[in-house]
């Protein structure tokens, strides 16, 4: 099998289906299968799980880039489009509990918070910012944005800057994972900022986008 | 609840326990023939363990309680991890007996004393309260317990004696929640006097007329109805009477979100979230839960609001 079907056949639908196993996993617990439960409060256990899984989908979106440049995998690009979407869906799903489940669709209270408590402005903010992203996805926006694209696309450290701060607020007393979820993704952050110091002249053909073109 | 008469009387009002007491006994006889009634807990016993109890309707809700299931595996008890699962998942190798209770500072009578001790004089009754969590939570549970104002007064305070100070066991070998500086431990509350001579303040050693699980607070823990749930310490091991203001455990942690007096307040937000409504736990609230309104005192205010007359309740939350 060449590179192009494995992607294809194989490695996509594998990645489609990792990036499905929370939802399965919060819908088992639901209907009580494998002896799983949502717990006695089944609202906020499926809240935290899937922002959870958002947070932890969009720090693997940021490990695509590292993991093709250190070890050499040119073709692992392919699936970051997919990871990135998933990102947002998580996080869309997220924010879509809070408001329905959560908040009971209680829209006064709900933009009460958006605005008055910080932990929930930027997590909101970070999905705002998500939403361009994600409809600017596509092969054929990639191709009318050109060079724009990429310096669009780099707000996803934004959010997730934004995303890991909205986990770090909203725990109340013991932030020991947020505190890693924040030191993983300083690692990520700072590779492209070592890098990116190390090389004087900017090469975009490495730096992350399979298909930015080059402006010569 | 509807306004009773005790709303107007001030805490050295309140009516000695031995009247209370008997009040109480020719209630339970008069509504409980054939039921326990009344009995002693005489000897400390495993969790779980039937206790005798009467019922005391006077200080019960009448919303359908939570499922047994439901207290005791959502907990917050950071002395066994800060997860609501921990505490079950890491409380049961606790040992509570033998278990022993320091008392010290401004009373006459002081020493330490074996749980067996500080129980045996006491009648126990079952109050089914509302429990309001810090976190917009909450639940209905039926404690079984007697009032702390009982066990204060054995104790008799002195007029210096102007605040209760409660600490919880420490013990990072049982307690693996200890092995962080979470808080700091060990885990103190605190009560001013007025407040602890509440009638609705009770001494709790068992849930569901069955001792109290080790993750729930045994063998012997606080119940302040009217306050948010970290009040009501757990696992007690020393009360001290003091003149001044108890350093409290999340008070000293972060004084900006929790103060001394924590009482229920849905005018007066937590810096970082809405205290306007709560979210009912579980079964008592249907699948996902019930959002609720929160109320002024957690529905307690004609007993309790007195207390606070002419207090600036945002300044003192």
């Amino acid at each position: 099998m060449n590179v192009d079907r494995r992607y294809r056949y194989v490695y996509k639908p594998l990645v489609f289906i990792a990036c499905l196993t929370p939802v399965g996993w919060i819908l088992a617990s639901g209907f009580g299968l494998f002896g799983w439960s949502l717990g006695p409060d089944p609202v906020k256990f499926t809240l935290h799980a899937i922002g959870k899984s958002a947070l932890n989908i969009l720090l693997i979106t940021l490990l695509v880039t590292p993991v093709r440049q250190l070890a050499g995998w040119p073709h692992v690009i392919r699936i970051r489009r997919m990871l990135g979407l998933f990102a947002f869906s998580y996080a869309l799903l997220h924010f879509t509990i809070y408001l329905v489940l959560d908040q009971e669709l209680d829209y006064a209270s709900v933009i009460k918070d958006i605005a008055k408590r910080p932990y929930i402005t930027i997590g909101f903010a970070a999905l705002l910012i998500l939403i361009p992203l994600a409809i600017t996805s596509t092969n054929k926006m990639m191709r009318r944005l050109g060079r724009r694209w990429q310096t669009l696309h780099r707000w996803v450290y934004v959010v997730a800057i934004l995303g890991v701060w909205h986990y770090y607020w909203q725990v109340k007393r013991d932030v020991r994972e947020p505190l890693v979820y924040a030191a993983i993704l300083a690692v990520l952050l700072g590779y492209r900022l070592v890098r990116r110091m190390r090389k004087p002249k900017p090469a975009t053909s490495t730096s992350g986008s399979a298909t930015a073109p080059e402006r010569t | 609840m509807t306004r009773t008469p005790s709303t107007k009387i001030l805490p050295s009002e309140i009516t000695p326990p031995e009247v209370f007491f008997n009040r109480r006994q020719a209630i339970a006889a008069a509504l409980a023939a054939g039921m326990a009634g009344l009995a002693s807990a005489e000897e400390p016993q495993p969790a779980g363990a039937k206790l005798k109890y009467s019922q005391n309707p006077r200080y019960s809700v009448g919303d359908k309680p939570n499922s047994y299931e439901d207290i005791s595996s959502y907990n917050n008890f950071y002395e066994f991890g800060t997860d609501k699962s921990d505490p079950k998942a890491n409380a049961q190798q606790f040992r509570t007996k033998p278990w022993s209770v320091t008392v010290a500072g401004e009373a006459e009578v002081k020493g330490t004393f074996t749980l067996e001790d500080i129980l045996k004089p006491h009648a126990l009754e079952e109050r089914i309260y509302r429990l309001r969590c810090v976190e917009a939570w909450s639940m209905i549970v039926p404690w079984v317990g007697f009032p702390l104002a009982d066990l204060v007064k054995r104790f008799k305070p002195t007029s210096r004696a102007r605040y209760v100070e409660f600490t919880t066991l420490q013990d990072p070998r049982q307690m693996p929640g200890q092995r962080y500086q979470i808080l700091n431990w060990p885990y103190v509350e605190g009560l001013r006097m007025d407040e602890a001579m509440h009638p609705l303040a009770l001494m709790v050693v068992g849930v569901y007329g069955q001792v109290l699980p080790n993750q729930n607070g045994a063998p012997l823990r606080l119940i302040v109805p009217w306050k948010y749930g970290f009040k009501s310490c757990k696992s007690i091991v020393k009360i001290n009477f003091v003149e001044r203001q108890p350093q409290t455990a999340w008070n000293v942690a972060t004084p900006h979100e929790y103060g001394f007096y924590a009482n229920v307040n849905p005018a007066v937000d937590h810096p970082r979230w809405s205290q306007a409504k709560e979210r009912r736990i579980g079964a008592a609230g249907g699948f996902f839960g019930k959002r609720i309104d929160t109320l002024p005192f957690n529905g307690y205010a004609n007993e309790v609001a007195s207390l606070y007359k002419g207090m600036d309740l945002t300044r003192f939350y």
